[in-house]
Parts: structure tokens; sequence; C-alpha cells
């Protein structure tokens, strides 16, 4: 009798239990991994697709399925280490054989020789280039990520990377690169 | 004021109100007392020097937007005229200090420590500094405090301490003031410029800063001036005299009491919140300098065309303050002030304390240069060995912010962001009093200033990675859209094709019985379709015949094509009533060429015949 009476006590709560457990998930729910949003902002989001992935967001959902971290040139080595930090795993040097981490590029159509096609419109996937067919294409460098993506595509090879220039107000004290020499710390009169 | 109110009660206010009345000094946290080596350059009055040959006047000389170049390479300019038109969002204009010709407009080395080009007019000087149009006001105080702003924002002036903000921008911003606080601290070591200044000037700022207090509406100034510059006090106690409002106040020197924040603090014992500005605590601050520029703008009707610079060091055979035009070189002040160069020799801009060491000496004066710094060799021996931090804290007694010095030189040292932010780098005024005490002679602020830099870069990356996101996400959603839109649109079309096909079927069904019919009389047909194809087969014919002119017929094709127009299966009467004249032309042996022209006629006729028949069946 109180075997059985355990029996039923014991499927009670089974039932009790499973039932929270299935509404939890159902009121619970989380509609994603919230992991691939963390590595996603983490990343530049140029959309290049020098990771081998179409854009950002599916490299970050491969790296949450366990690709490796250090396919992003653009995003270089602090990324690395900032992406290390946040899947827990070892910080890699950049893999080579997706690119190597360069300084900020934009594009630039040389606007005499655009021919109007649009190749580059349709390749670049920010929607950063203005133009329509058979009219003189540019590039809003603001919005440019520099990711490369138009210059393969243009057929009169009008599309050059420039080096982004830099004013004083972006400067970063480099003190290797510039001397800039310590001012007094002790006034001898 | 709503910060004031969290920092005050109300009785704390009034009694705060009453203690500033009453002349009372506070304290600010930390401070140092380097020596202030002030009498190399303050014994002679401010020089005025004939205009140099070749100024370099960059677009942007203060806080905010370049504005855009209203002159072209080759136009001749009169002193005070306009060379910039404002930039967006309180941007200010710059103006040609002395009459000449542009000579280039492109990028020049900026007067900053990287020394970066930066857009700028190049102006040569044409001896004559002939002035152009000055609009003087007689009676400011006819004026609105907007209509005042907008000619102080017109005159290009930026706040001469040091920082270059706006000032019409900073006047402008509303909130309750209880003071107007006039900045002649000048707390750095060897800067002597707002001291002649006020020596020699001072009825002129004090008109400024009754035209300042008219445009702000207050009615309490506090001019503070430090214990070291008794002639400057005694100038301007005597223009103040009889004028109940103003007040000097004379503070004790030390270093740096001339910061805002902490000269804030010093004169009426409120703190600024870290985010926050002097109007928060309802203050407003403005520098001797400007106030005496606002005067010059308003009064005299002269842009903001020249600035007070010391030239000062050891290596200069005759130190002093002179007035420069914006954009005279460095150089060119070197030289008139006796400038004995040696191996090696630095030049700073700015003081000893919060200057940077010129990379060249081919860069202008700006609104924001107060001195020009030449010390001989032993005078200020850069610091070459850096050692380590040994934790002696010795930084943290003097920061006048109530900074971790030591703590934030080791964030900085990790590139631990994050740390940084919780020890409120944002804070640190960069006033070098840390490296000055730094036992370990550590560029402190450098390390700061990296750290600053690498924050704004990163920040700024977020933010460009937030816009490629969104870009990209649109535009990922506007090729699905425009995917779906063109499947929806053949699937339409699909529809519709089959719609008409179905009617076309049914009508053909209808008709079967009048095809049936014709071969016997057509006797159903309605006689307009059947005009109608008539007309059609007259006019195909007659193309025909036209073809036929032009080449000879072959009469076997026409003999072969009716038995083959017989067999032609159609399950349309009107086409195959049109079309024995066609077929025939279809015939083997007839000319490539005319055969061609003939089938297209053909076809023409045809459906030329089908389309009178439908109208005729509607």
């Amino acid at each position: 009798m109180s075997m059985v009476a355990g029996i039923i006590a014991l499927a009670v709560l089974a039932l009790a239990f499973g039932l929270l457990l299935g509404f939890a998930a159902v009121r619970f729910r989380v509609e994603k991994d919230p992991i691939v949003e963390q590595i996603d902002s983490l990343l530049p989001q140029t959309q290049c697709g020098q990771c081998g992935y179409p854009g950002c967001r599916p490299y970050a959902e491969a790296i949450a399925n366990g690709d490796d971290i250090n396919k992003c040139p653009p995003g270089g080595q602090s990324t690395i280490e900032q992406l290390a930090d946040l899947m827990g795993r070892e910080a890699k040097p950049l893999d080579d054989a997706h690119g190597v981490e360069d300084v900020k590029k934009v594009a630039y159509i040389r606007e005499d020789e655009c021919i109007g096609c649009t190749k580059c419109i349709q390749a670049c996937p920010v929607d950063a280039i203005l133009g329509a067919t058979k009219q003189m294409h540019t590039v809003i460098a603001d919005e440019c990520t520099g990711c490369d993506l138009c210059v393969e595509p243009c057929p009169v090879d009008c599309i050059d990377m420039i080096e982004l220039q830099q004013g004083p107000e972006r400067w970063k004290w480099d003190l290797e690169q510039i001397p800039v020499t310590q001012l007094a710390t002790e006034v001898k009169s | 004021m709503s910060s004031l109110v969290h920092q005050f009660s109300h009785e704390d206010l009034l009694r705060n109100r009453d203690d500033i009345a009453a002349g009372k000094l506070w304290q600010f946290p930390g401070g140092i007392h380097p020596p202030q080596r002030k009498e190399l350059a303050n014994k002679t009055a401010i020089r005025r020097l004939p205009p140099p040959p070749r100024l370099l006047i960059p677009f942007k000389q203060h806080i905010g937007q370049p504005g855009t170049v209203l002159v072209q390479e080759g136009d001749h300019v009169l002193k005070g005229q306009p060379l910039t038109a404002p930039g967006p969002n309180s941007g200010l204009p710059v103006h040609a200090p002395t009459s000449g010709r542009i000579k280039r407009i492109g990028e020049h080395p900026s007067a900053h420590p990287s020394a970066l080009p930066v857009s700028t007019i190049e102006l040569l000087s044409d001896g004559e500094d002939e002035w152009t149009e000055k609009h003087p006001i007689a009676d400011y105080t006819a004026l609105s405090s907007s209509e005042l702003i907008a000619l102080i924002a017109e005159a290009g002036i930026a706040g001469l301490g040091g920082a270059a903000f706006p000032t019409a921008q900073k006047l402008a911003a509303d909130g309750q003031l209880d003071y107007l606080i006039i900045n002649g601290v000048e707390c750095e070591p060897y800067i002597v410029s707002d001291d002649r200044l006020m020596r020699e000037h001072a009825a002129g700022i004090v008109r400024g800063i009754r035209i300042l207090q008219h445009i702000s509406g207050v009615k309490n100034v506090l001019i503070a001036i430090e214990d070291n510059k008794p002639e400057a006090i005694r100038a301007m106690q005597d223009a103040c005299s009889g004028t109940e409002s103003l007040a000097v106040r004379i503070v004790p020197t030390r270093y740096p009491s001339g910061g805002e924040r902490q000269l804030i603090q010093l004169l009426t014992g409120r703190e600024v919140p870290a985010n926050g500005l002097p109007k928060d605590v309802g203050l407003l601050m403005q520098n001797v300098g400007t106030a005496y520029a606002v005067y010059r703008a308003i009064i005299l009707g002269e842009p903001l065309l020249e600035r007070v610079i010391t030239l000062t060091g050891e290596a200069l055979q005759q130190p002093g303050t002179v007035w420069a035009m914006l954009g005279t070189p460095v150089d060119t002040l070197l030289k008139q002030a006796g400038y004995v160069p040696y191996p090696n020799a630095r030049v700073i801009m700015g003081g000893p304390m919060m200057g940077f060491t010129l990379p060249t000496l081919d860069v202008p004066i700006v609104k924001g240069s107060n001195c020009i710094l030449a010390p001989a060799k032993r005078e200020l021996p850069a610091s070459t060995t850096e050692m380590a931090c040994i934790r002696c804290g010795a930084c943290a007694d003097v920061c006048p912010a109530s900074l971790l010095p030591q703590q934030l030189y080791w964030l900085a040292r990790d590139h631990d962001h994050d740390g940084l932010r919780e020890h409120h780098l944002a804070d640190c005024i960069e006033c070098g009093a840390c490296a000055y005490v730094c036992p370990s002679e550590i560029p402190l602020v450098h390390y700061y200033r990296q750290a600053k830099a690498d924050m704004r870069e990163q920040y700024i990356e977020k933010q460009k990675a937030e816009i490629a996101k969104e870009r990209f996400e649109a535009r990922k959603a506007r090729l699905e859209r425009e995917k779906q839109e063109r499947l929806e649109r053949h699937e339409r079309a699909a529809e519709a094709r089959k719609r008409a096909l179905a009617e076309r079927e049914a009508k053909a069904a209808e008709t079967a019985p009048a095809s049936g019919t014709e071969t016997t009389g057509e006797p159903s047909k309605p006689a307009n379709d059947r005009v109608a194809a008539a007309i059609a087969r007259a006019k195909a014919k007659k193309a025909e015949q036209q073809k036929a002119a032009q080449a000879t017929e072959n009469p076997e094709g026409q003999a072969n094509a009716k038995p083959e127009a017989q067999t032609e299966s159609s399950n349309s009467a009107e086409a195959l009533k049109a079309s024995p004249d066609d077929v025939s032309q279809t015939a083997p042996g007839s000319d490539p060429e005319n055969d061609k022209k003939a089938r297209i006629a053909a076809a023409v006729a045809r459906a030329k015949a089908k389309k009178a028949a439908q109208q005729g069946s509607d």
C-alpha cells in the first residue's frame, strides 16, 4: 500500500514539475542564441566576407558553433582578443589565409572612367555607392567600410582603395611615430 | 541648476551665495607650486609687430566643424574680411588678419602636437593693412542678447583661454545663472599674456565684461586673478571701481587654479558634475582675453584677428608679449624675439605644463595659442629616463580632479578601457601636475592622452560598425523584399496568362461551330466581322501585289499554296481566311528576300485581320 502511495506521490510530483518545466520552456523561451548577438557586436561589420562567410553575422553564428575566432582581418588582433575573452578560448594570431590586418581604407571611384554599369552598387554590402545606370557612380566615404568587394566586379577597374586620411582630431598620440617629448617635470632656474 | 539643488539644500544655497558675496575662498584638492618664471616676459609692454609677409590661416581654429571657404586663390582680401562661412553646429568663421592676396588654399601642417596637415589658407600680406568696412555698435544695450550673440559668432570669437570653444555657443546655452566668472588667473608658469592684457587694457576688458553681463543677464561678476600679478590686480580694481556688480577676487598662486572646474570650486565652493557644465551649477566662465575680444567685436566692430602671445624662454634675446595676427608662423615670431637656435632645440607651444613640443616651426598661431616657449638647453631638460612606478601616491595627492593617477597609469598601460572609465579618466584635465611630481619621471599625461584617443577611436569605430550593420541589414531586407515582389509579380503574371488562355479557349469553343460552317458558306458570321476580314484580306493581297511587282512570281508556288492553306488548321476563322495569300509566299522556289518581306507583310495583315475580327466580335 505504502509503495503504491509512494509511486503515486512521485508520479504526481513528476507531472507537476514536468508541467512547470514545460510552461517555463514556453513562457521564458529565448528567441535566439544571445551569444551570436554578442559575437556579432564585437565584429567590425565591414561585411567583407574575408572570413569565408557572407557577412559578419554568419561568421558570428559560425563562431558560436565552434569555428575559429582568428578569421577576421579588419577586426585584427584586438577583435580576436575580445572574442577570446567572450568565448573563453585561447587568443590566436590572425589566420593569414584570410588576409592580413591593414590600415583603414575607403573605396574611391575615379569618376571620369566610370561607365555607369552599377556592378559595384550591387556588390556593396552596405549600400554606400550612389549612382544609376549609365550615370557616374560615387562612394559615400563616411558609409564605406573598406571591404574591397566593389573592386573586383568593376569592368573598367576604376575603383581604388585609398588610405583613410587621418586628421589631428583622431590622432592617437603615438609616441613612437612622432617625437613628442615629455615637457618639464622640473624647472631649473 | 538641478545639480546645484542636488549639491545644496535651499538654506545651504543661500548661505553659499552670502559666502561668495562676502569674498570667501574655498579650496580645490591637490595642486602644485612650480617655479613661476613670469618675470622673463612680463616686464615690457605688448609689442605690435608689422604684418608678417606670409600668414597661414587654418579653416578650423575652434572646437567644432570647419566652415566652407569663401575666397579663391589669387583673390585680394581686406583686413577683417571673412575667409570662410561658419560651419554647421555653431561653427566659427575665420577672417583675413591683414590685407593681401590669397596665395594658396590647401593642406599645411597644423598647430597641433602631431602637425598633421589641415586645410589652410595662405595669405601674402600687401603691407597696407587696409581695413574692410567695420560695423561698430555705439549702443549695445539697444540690441537683444541673440543679436549680440550672432555678432560675436560672426566675429569668430572662440575662448582665448586655450580651449577655443565657440564663445557664442557658450553664451547661447540657457540656464539660470548666479555669477559670471572672468578668468584672469593664468596659473601656468611662463605665460603672461593675460597679465599684460589686464595691465594695459583693463578698461576695454571691463567694457567687454559689461557686454557679456548684458547678454547673459547675470548680475554679479567675479574677476579672478592670482596674487602673483599685483599690477594686473591694481589695474582691474581701478577699472572696476564704481561698478558694484564687478568684484575682483585675488586667488592664491597654485597650479592649476585657472582650470575652469578648479576656479569654480575655488571661488564658489560648487562642484561641476562629471559630465556637466558650469551652467549646471549656475555659473558662466570667460577668459579676460575673450572679454576683450568681445569688446573689440561689438564696440569697435573688429572681428577676432589677433591675440596676445607670450614669447618667452631663455633661448630668446627679447622675450615679451606681442599682438600676433592669427596665422602668423611661429618662426616669424621667434625671429622677432631674437631666437638663438641650438642643436636639438625644442620650441613649445603653450606653457611648460600643458603645452606641446612643435615638430616644425612652420605652423601658425591660432585662436587657442597663448604662448611660444623657447627654453635654453638647461632650462627645461626633457625627461628621458622613465622608471617604474613605485606606487608612492604623490600623484594622487596633487591631482586637482581627485583621481588616482597611478591607477589610471596601470589601467592605461593595460588598455583596460572599462577600468579607465570606472576610474573616471574623462575627468582628467591633463594639467600635468601628476607628471610634475612623479619621482619616476613617468610621462603620465601622455599615457592618459593615448588612452583617451584609443577610447575615442574605439567609440567612433563602434558607432561606424553599428551604422554599417544597420545598413547591411537594411540592404538584406530590401533584397529579400525585392525578391519577394518579383516572385509575386511572376505569379500574378502566370495567373493572368492562365486566365487569358482559359478565356481564349472558351471563346474558341464558342466560335468553333462558326468556323465549322464557314467552309460551307459562313452564314452565322456577323456582317461586320466578315467585312473586317475582307479588308484584311484585301490589304494582305495588296502587300503581296507590291512584292509581286518587285520580283517575278512563282506561279507554281501559288498553285501549291492552295492545298496547303486548306490543310492548315486554325481555330480562328479570320486567320484562316487571311492565310492563303500568306502561305503562298512560303512556297519553295521564291526569292528568299522577297519571301521574307512578303511573310512579314502577311503576318502584319494577319494580325490586323485578327484584331479587326476581335473588335468586331466584341
